[in-house]
């Protein structure tokens, strides 16, 4: 069939949409394609391993995989709502990682505790009173976003140098706090960020949905959304029509710092320690890759913050898939490899063209 | 031309900053050798040479594809895989040493050649495609094997323990090796038409293309390139720790990105000198050293002089940059 012949085609059938035409459409919706692949992975969860939608409530806590998931993936969650904004912006935070250890680092030299008994009755002692140490420690992660946002917005570096300074020298920073050693925490009520239980599920999801309403909010209900998405537009056309790009910016990469100090705090809270060297080691990429099988482009404009969300369940989900076929864990990064290049593959108008062109041969 | 104006418009040539590298050199270097002494021996320096060969090799191929206004995030899992098919092919497959170094380097190339095709047949960002492939080359690590495997093939031994006598000391062959790379790879990007299509495409890619410049082809060629530089990288290393790791080179990228910037060549492309790779290695190598001289300073002090180094760097060229228009 000739090139003509076929828009021709296209042009009388486009009148009358073909339920084909009608699911194709709902398959645009952006949240559609993350949805579907986190369903089929879910799917073949659910062949592969016995009693994964099981579900059961022991000691008043829910249990079961599907809770064990999402609760894992919780701080990736939250890094990934912080750089989702980022990438809208046309930006790129990799010093999220070396956030996460410096905040988590703060946290665990500030409440550090001891158990005092005291009449044959244990109670706990943190250095400074939990809630100032952890003000310090997301004190420190916005003073990290400040950082970045200062380099970006105000000497307007390129994203991926301003906030690689900080990716190898943040880590540097939180390893001189803790002499290069892992500090333990001994302090109970510090633990409940990372591993405690409310209302029967893990505190963290509670975090997670209490940011991300507040995000939802902040972006959809108020105009700055879409000023932020006219920046990954157009940064010039965003300047000219009067969008304050420079403190937007800004604003952008306190916000990722900051939801990764938080991701920091759980992260530290769940290991009861803070490695500078390791916690939250590579935690950047794969929120890029969140972010980025969330149906965010990485060129910036439009953006999906539940693709994000959805995203890092899809990480996870990705990870324990891995983890329950027995297959070796460091294999993962092969899988993860495979989906990036596939994700953009499909994102890439070039491909689709290509793919197009073969199948109206 | 007044004095002033000629001073301007010639601290806003890359020569500037890359001269700026060379003088921060020499200061670290003259305060070490004050502040220790012994530090100023030959072999002090030879050291710098042997124990970062494998890195300037690995900023000598970034710093072709930052030319060209790219990045390439994939070398050190490169590195780690070459370690990996060394000793693998030599330990287990039992291979002749010739053809093993053959073959990773081959592969090297093919894989950056791959990542290049991605990133300009389809348009997708080079940031994301080496990503994936850095996750790659690091899983495909561990399918090998994941613990560490010793090499003890005679050539890789001999390589390791050779000492090529020079006066006041001696040197690897390992760090020949990477001295005749940069040689080279400064012939290639000063007189060869690729050099010079690299340079063009980092200045403006558009332009590059109206010029009737193969930009296609010098991409691809471009991150060959790099995937070459990072899988002879990966041998100069084997050659180095005499064994292959899944974990060998973490953060190389990082390292070999670093290099580059503080060696003068501009992020953003078209700006710079491959010979900038040798000089920003050196300065992390004298970092390092620096520190072990001293005995009180902790590792991670490293990595904080060299964010505060990249920052500085940064700020200069943009500074600098700034000042031209």
């Amino acid at each position: 069939m000739s090139g003509a012949k076929v828009t021709a085609a296209l042009a009388t059938a486009a009148p009358t949409p073909t339920r084909i035409a009608l699911a194709l459409g709902r398959l645009r919706h952006p949240l559609a394609r993350p949805l579907l692949a986190l369903a089929l992975l879910l799917l073949l969860d659910f062949f592969l391993v016995p009693g994964f939608f099981h579900l059961a409530v022991k000691d008043g806590h829910l249990y079961g995989s599907l809770v064990d998931i999402a609760n894992r993936a919780a701080p990736l969650m939250l890094a990934a709502i912080g750089m989702t904004l980022v990438i809208a912006t046309r930006g790129i935070d990799i010093s999220v990682g070396a956030v996460v250890a410096l905040s988590g680092t703060v946290a665990a030299v500030l409440v550090g505790g001891t158990m005092v008994i005291q009449n044959g009755v244990p109670s706990y002692v943190s250095r400074i009173p939990m809630g100032w140490a952890l003000a310090a420690a997301l004190g420190a992660a916005v003073l990290c976003g400040a950082w970045n946002g200062l380099l970006v917005a105000g000497l307007k570096l390129q994203p991926i140098v301003a906030t690689l300074i900080l990716m190898v020298g943040g880590r540097g920073l939180a390893q001189l706090l803790t002499d290069g050693q892992i500090v333990t925490v001994y302090y109970q009520p510090f633990f409940f960020l990372g591993s405690g239980y409310l209302f029967g599920l893990p505190c963290a999801l509670f975090i997670v949905a209490i940011v991300f309403a507040a995000t939802a909010l902040l972006l959809h209900k108020t105009a700055l959304g879409m000023f932020i998405q006219a920046v990954g537009l157009n940064p010039v056309a965003a300047r000219l029509a009067g969008v304050r790009t420079a403190a937007l910016t800004f604003f952008v990469y306190v916000f990722c710092s900051a939801c990764a100090g938080v991701a920091g705090l759980m992260i530290c809270s769940n290991i009861k320690s803070a490695d500078a060297n390791n916690a939250g080691l590579l935690l950047e990429l794969d929120a890029i890759l969140a972010v980025t099988l969330g149906g965010t482009l990485l060129a910036g404009g439009s953006f999906s913050l539940a693709g994000s969300v959805v995203g890092a369940l899809i990480i996870q989900t990705l990870t324990y898939t891995i983890y329950a076929m027995g297959v070796a864990p460091e294999v993962n990064m092969v899988v993860k490899a495979v989906v990036v290049f596939l994700v953009c593959m499909s994102q890439s108008a070039q491909f689709r063209r290509l793919f197009m062109r073969g199948r109206a041969a | 031309m007044s004095a002033a104006a000629r001073m301007r418009t010639w601290s806003a040539s890359p020569r500037f900053t890359s001269l700026v590298t060379v003088v921060l050199l020499l200061v670290m270097l003259g305060a070490g050798g004050l502040a220790y002494p012994g530090f100023l021996s030959e072999q002090v320096l030879f050291n710098l040479l042997i124990d970062n060969a494998f890195l300037l090799v690995l900023a000598i191929g970034m710093g072709f594809v930052i030319l060209s206004g790219g990045i390439d995030l994939s070398v050190g899992a490169v590195l780690a895989l070459s370690t990996m098919l060394c000793a693998w092919l030599l330990q287990v497959a039992h291979w002749p040493a010739p053809w093993v170094v053959a073959l990773v380097l081959l592969l090297g190339a093919a894989f950056g050649a791959a990542m290049g095709a991605l990133i300009h047949y389809f348009r997708l960002q080079a940031f994301i495609v080496t990503l994936a492939g850095m996750f790659l080359a690091r899983g495909l690590c561990y399918l090998i094997s994941v613990e560490s495997i010793t090499i003890d093939n005679p050539l890789f031994v001999s390589m390791s323990r050779t000492q090529l006598p020079l006066p006041g000391g001696f040197i690897s062959p390992g760090a020949l090796v990477a001295l005749a790379v940069l040689v080279a790879a400064i012939l290639v990007a000063r007189y060869s038409a690729f050099g010079r299509a690299v340079y063009a495409i980092g200045g403006n890619e558009q332009s590059a293309l109206m010029m009737g410049l193969p930009v296609g082809r010098t991409r691809v060629g471009v991150y060959a390139l790099s995937g070459f530089c990072a899988a002879l990288g990966g041998v100069l290393f084997a050659f180095y720790m005499l064994s292959g790791y899944g974990l060998h080179g973490q953060g190389a990228e990082l390292d070999a990105i670093a290099a580059v910037v503080i060696g003068g060549t501009l992020l953003a492309g078209g700006v710079g000198y491959i010979a900038g790779a040798l000089s920003g290695v050196l300065v992390l190598g004298a970092i390092q050293t620096l520190i072990a001289f001293d005995g009180t300073l902790s590792s991670w002090w490293t990595k904080i002089v060299i964010g505060a180094l990249l920052f500085v760097f940064c700020v200069v060229q943009r500074l600098l940059g700034a000042s031209k228009k």
